[in-house]
């Protein structure tokens, strides 16, 4: 890999990370390694109660200046957040609480001192009267009249109520298949490796407000935290430093957010908040909690005809700004087709509001979900006809001369070939091997499950989608600016913020094709709104897309540039000549990039007659199809389950995927394994349970069960490689798409391995006590009916 | 996730521990590798005076043979026993009951005396300990005592180490012959505490035979009936029994699932064990 020749080209090679080493050595620079003169740190107090009126906050007498409350943060303009759309309900958030608390670890203070310590003895010493209200902690409960209400002035507690009807769903009542399944998504935190952090100061110098925070957009919050502290965005700079993962937790402004920015104006010295883990669990973005009460209807040849029911989304205390949590009901409906024919839908879909920790986006973003809920039925049809579930799938998954097809929803899935997918994970699982070995059993007891799902990915939609998404921030551009110094030497700065995902290497790679000079000879910069461009940032599989075509698009502009300059002192045509190796060769003579980045930047006598100097493009770039590319796969495992104490080993698991043109074949391989270990933990470990006064259950690393490497299976994977039509190079996103499937996957071999007793598993986290227990049902059920 | 003050003193000795740890009215505590008191402390769910750091004591450490069998002091690492630093008298079962205690980096630093004063019910040191029948060496202001495991450990998170007490070590007396072991252990994931621990060992032919359940009561519980049937080639339909009087006795709260995955760890350890 460290060998790899210029010759065989800069895309499609796996290159090491121009990251990795500085992670390795411990060299990185998160917000905790920023040290600044003077700096004090803040510690919140935070409600214990899930639900209550705060009556009164009382500061130690001795310490009355170092503890804030709303009212010394003030004036703060509190943000409408969620979707454009009227019938969407505005829930203000306060960056401390006002007269109200919403849920058990919402800040009511902060307070500040030399150390983290130190601030926590204050914090234990400021007192408050809080009046606990009943909490509402069951969403689908929360929609029944009579319900206590999160909000008074709401009608009911749902943001949001919205339909999806597509296709003819009367038709569907004389189906001879109809399968009512309730299905169950429980509520997890994105628990990135770095919690979150901010840290902020007034620069004297430079007369602006600077907030470093542990963001995967400063662009955009730069926005929203010029909105909430009434300041000009020329006042407020935002600096991300090293981000140690988001997985979309880090991409809504949080309340902290703006309390420590506004303790920075009140106070002489840099503020900082970092997170603590117990933080994290308690108060930062949770995600996934979804219920499904669904009807598939079918034919009796296993054609799968349509679904109807009701999707809840748990959408906890608040909408965070910008898009709120809106979009999980309308991607879990949108998405519960999945990749098959079905035309006919009825969906009813509430988005409520529970005394809950915020939702937020996560990795996959309600796609989970919905794979979850059509792979499970499209699992439970099969059985109910005695299918092969494989097959059912193979029968019902849009074929490849079917694409593009528009799915019932709207979507439109582009190019692939779905069932050469499929096909491929059955024959790396060996799926009759496997059938084979269960008819053996086991000698240890333990049944033998295999399980598949296919997931699509909705990547690199542009303006289109987002505006019928109705987001009030319609990130459907991104852009670059690439500069080639005096010495040939390149600087690239983009508005995508890399936290993980490669985008120093990727898209030098890009550069570096485009301009054919070694990626070693390219920096690329991203995380100050000071030096980049604007952009929106990395979230939603947009990064190689939008990032990688802006980039990709500045330097062929800059290569175009140097290419005629290079022609003028060669003298000779710019169509007569070429790139190569960091060189423009003519007809008759060749002239280094170095001579012309001298000439274009410090010697303009050299250029051509009434050429501007300089070497420095910033480009846009939005793919021509903005609905999205979709990325896609199959995933397969087999699995051991214990019946007694429910444990699942995973013996296999294996992926076939297709994201298209891949820049950095090892990247895509990592982010693979990433999204996997993350959808196992969705599918088999991670959960924060509520208590029915509304507390966590999981607010430490001991009780929220966090898969580490030990749980992770080593995953093999094959990559089909069907380029997009609409993205430069073919590519489409493939960040989620690895933690969409794992739970559907996982819950379906588990399933599989009990299909002889008609066991059901619908809802995740997969525990062991789920598992027993769901298995001890279908027996007794069975004894029942023998 | 900061602890509050305390004041932290490291002695030298047995004695100035002693001292230290019994100071009248004052709360103190014992700290050797803290993998349990740290969190606590940061979480600021246990709070102390006085910390006293016997990570030091030297008298803590040793590890020897004894003509009656093996001595391990209290300050042995996880890792250093899983790593085979300790003799094995016991067919490899302490390096495998390290091997799984949570974490490399827990185990580089937890303490085989700091888990068994820790009295965690599902602690996997006391488990084995009870399988093995060793005697707990106390030191105290009075000089030492000695007690048998089972009865050192009193309750969850509770033992008869009186103020100013600390353990020394652990007198293990050596294995009838053949000795066999069995374990199983069911947990959330790798490295999270035990639902459920089940330890089965039996030395010499017709010699003594003993299982221990963990993280069923409130601390881990020698099985009186199972012991008796380990021996002979019982019947699963009377091991099945037995268990269940058993586990009754030693965890009546335990609900349907609860119950199901004890017998299941408690006949996989018997099974491992024939096995052997």
């Amino acid at each position: 890999m460290a060998t790899h020749s210029p010759s065989e080209g800069w895309i499609g090679a796996s290159l090491l990370r121009k990251e990795d080493a500085r992670h390795l050595l411990g060299h990185g620079m998160f917000i905790a390694d920023v040290r600044m003169p003077g700096i004090q740190d803040v510690a919140f107090v935070r409600s214990q109660m899930a639900h209550a009126h705060v009556r009164g906050v009382f500061k130690p007498d001795d310490a009355r200046a170092s503890v804030f409350t709303l009212t010394d943060l003030g004036p703060l303009t509190i943000l409408e957040a969620g979707p454009e759309l009227a019938a969407h309900r505005h829930s203000p958030y306060p960056a401390l609480a006002d007269d109200r608390v919403r849920y058990a670890g919402q800040a009511i203070a902060a307070c500040l001192a030399p150390t983290r310590a130190l601030a926590e003895d204050l914090a234990d010493r400021v007192t408050f009267r809080l009046d606990e209200l009943p909490a509402v902690v069951d969403c689908v409960e929360a929609m029944r009249p009579g319900s206590m209400r999160v909000f008074d002035a709401w009608p009911d507690n749902a943001y949001i109520t919205s339909a999806v009807n597509e296709g003819d769903p009367a038709s569907l009542a004389s189906a001879p298949i109809r399968l009512r399944r309730q299905l169950r998504m429980n509520r997890q935190s994105t628990a990135p490796l770095e919690c979150r952090g901010v840290l902020a100061y007034w620069d004297h110098r430079i007369d602006e407000l600077v907030v470093y925070l542990s963001t995967q957009g400063g662009h955009v919050k730069r926005i929203g935290l010029s909105q909430a502290l009434g300041l000009p965005e020329n006042k407020v700079r935002v600096i991300a430093p090293d981000v140690g993962g988001g997985f979309g937790g880090k991409n809504r402004l949080m309340p902290e957010d703006i309390a420590v920015a506004a303790i920075a104006l009140k106070v002489g010295h840099p503020v900082r908040w970092i997170e603590d883990r117990r933080e994290h669990l308690l108060a930062a973005i949770h995600a996934r909690e979804h219920f499904y009460d669904l009807t598939i209807s079918a034919q009796a040849d296993g054609t799968l005809l349509g679904i109807e029911g009701e999707v809840y989304i748990d959408a906890g205390a608040y909408s965070l700004w910008p898009t709120g949590s809106f979009m999980e009901a309308s991607m879990a409906s949108r998405n519960l087709t999945g990749p098959y024919r079905i035309r006919h839908l009825n969906l009813k879909t509430y988005t409520v509001a529970t005394n809950k920790s915020p939702m937020g986006p996560y990795r996959g973003v309600a796609r989970p979900g919905a794979c979850f809920a059509i792979e499970r039925l499209v699992d439970e049809v099969a059985r109910e006809l005695g299918r092969e579930p494989f097959d059912l799938r193979r029968q019902n998954i849009v074929r490849s001369e079917e694409l593009p097809y528009e799915t019932a929803a709207g979507m439109r899935l582009d190019t692939g070939d779905y069932v050469a997918s499929l096909d491929t994970a059955r024959d790396m699982v060996d799926l009759p091997a496997i059938r084979a070995r269960q008819a053996r059993g086991e000698p240890d007891g333990r049944a033998i499950g295999i399980g598949f799902a296919f997931y699509t990915e909705q990547s690199g939609h542009g303006i289109t989608e987002w505006v019928k998404r109705k987001s009030r921030v319609a990130p459907g551009y991104e852009s670059a600016n690439i500069r080639m110094l005096p010495d040939g030497s390149v600087i690239i700065t983009v508005g995508t913020q890399n936290h993980g995902q490669g985008h120093e290497t990727t898209f030098a790679q890009i550069a570096a094709h485009e301009l054919k000079i070694d990626p070693a000879r390219i920096s690329v910069r991203y995380g100050d709104t000071a030096t980049g461009p604007f952009g929106f940032g990395t979230f939603g599989s947009r990064s190689i897309v939008f990032g990688g075509g802006a980039v990709s698009r500045a330097s062929r502009a800059l290569a175009e540039k140097i290419q005629r300059i290079g022609a003028h002192l060669l003298q000779t045509d710019a169509a007569s000549t070429r790139l190569e190796n960091a060189t423009v060769h003519g007809p008759t003579g060749e002239i280094g990039f170095t001579e012309i980045a001298y000439a274009a930047n410090v010697r303009q006598e050299h250029l051509p007659a009434g050429m501007d100097p300089l070497l420095d493009v910033t480009a846009t770039y939005e793919p021509t199809e903005t609905g999205g590319v979709f990325a896609y796969g199959a995933h397969a495992a087999v699995v051991a389950v214990e019946p007694d104490t429910g444990v699942i080993e995973i013996l296999d698991y294996v992926v076939s995927e297709d994201c298209g043109t891949m820049i950095n074949p090892m990247i895509v391989d990592g982010q693979v394994q990433g999204g996997i270990a993350q959808g196992i933990g969705t599918a088999l470990y991670e959960e924060i349970p509520y208590d029915e006064m509304g507390q966590p259950l999981a607010t430490t690393f001991a009780d929220y069960m966090m898969p580490c490497a030990p749980e992770i299976p080593m995953v093999r994977m094959a990559h089909l490689v069907t380029p997009a039509k609409a993205t430069e190079y073919g590519v489409k996103g493939l960040g989620e798409g690895g933690a969409i499937a794992p739970p559907a996957v996982l819950a379906n071999a588990v399933a599989d391995a009990f299909r002889g007793i008609k066991a059901s598993f619908n809802e995740t986290p997969l525990t062991p006590r789920r598992v027993s227990e769901a298995v001890e049902r279908a027996r007794r059920a069975g004894d029942r009916t023998e | 996730m900061k602890s509050a003050p305390f004041e932290y003193v490291r002695p030298r000795s047995l004695a100035e521990a002693s001292v230290a740890l019994g100071r009248k009215g004052i709360t103190t505590a014992a700290i050797a590798g803290g993998q349990s008191l740290l969190p606590m402390l940061n979480l600021r769910v246990a709070t102390l005076d006085l910390l006293v750091d016997i990570s030091r004591i030297e008298d803590l450490k040793a590890v020897a043979k004894t003509p009656t069998g093996i001595w391990i002091g209290a300050l042995t690492t996880h890792a250093a026993i899983e790593d085979g630093k300790v003799p094995d008298l016991f067919g490899g079962l302490m390096q495998h009951v390290a091997g799984q205690i949570a974490y490399r980096a827990v185990r580089n630093h937890g303490t085989i005396g700091g888990s068994v004063a820790l009295a965690d019910p599902a602690g996997d040191w006391t488990c084995c300990l009870i399988a093995l029948g060793a005697d707990v060496r106390i030191a105290g202001r009075d000089g030492m005592r000695f007690q048998p495991i089972a009865e050192f450990v009193r309750s969850a998170f509770e033992t008869t180490l009186a103020p100013g007490e600390l353990i020394v070590g652990f007198d293990i007396p050596g294995p009838g012959k053949p000795f066999r072991w069995g374990f199983a252990k069911v947990a959330r994931k790798s490295g999270a505490f035990a639902n459920s621990i089940a330890i089965a060992v039996s030395q010499g032919t017709k010699g003594p035979a003993s299982v221990v359940l963990g993280a069923a009561g409130p601390r881990p519980a020698l099985l009186s009936a199972v012991s008796k049937q380990i021996q002979a080639e019982t019947p699963e339909a009377a091991l099945r029994l037995a268990i269940e009087a058993d586990v009754n006795l030693c965890a009546p709260d335990a609900d349907a699932y609860q119950k199901r995955m004890h017998t299941a760890t408690i006949l996989r350890a018997l099974r491992d064990m024939r096995a052997q």
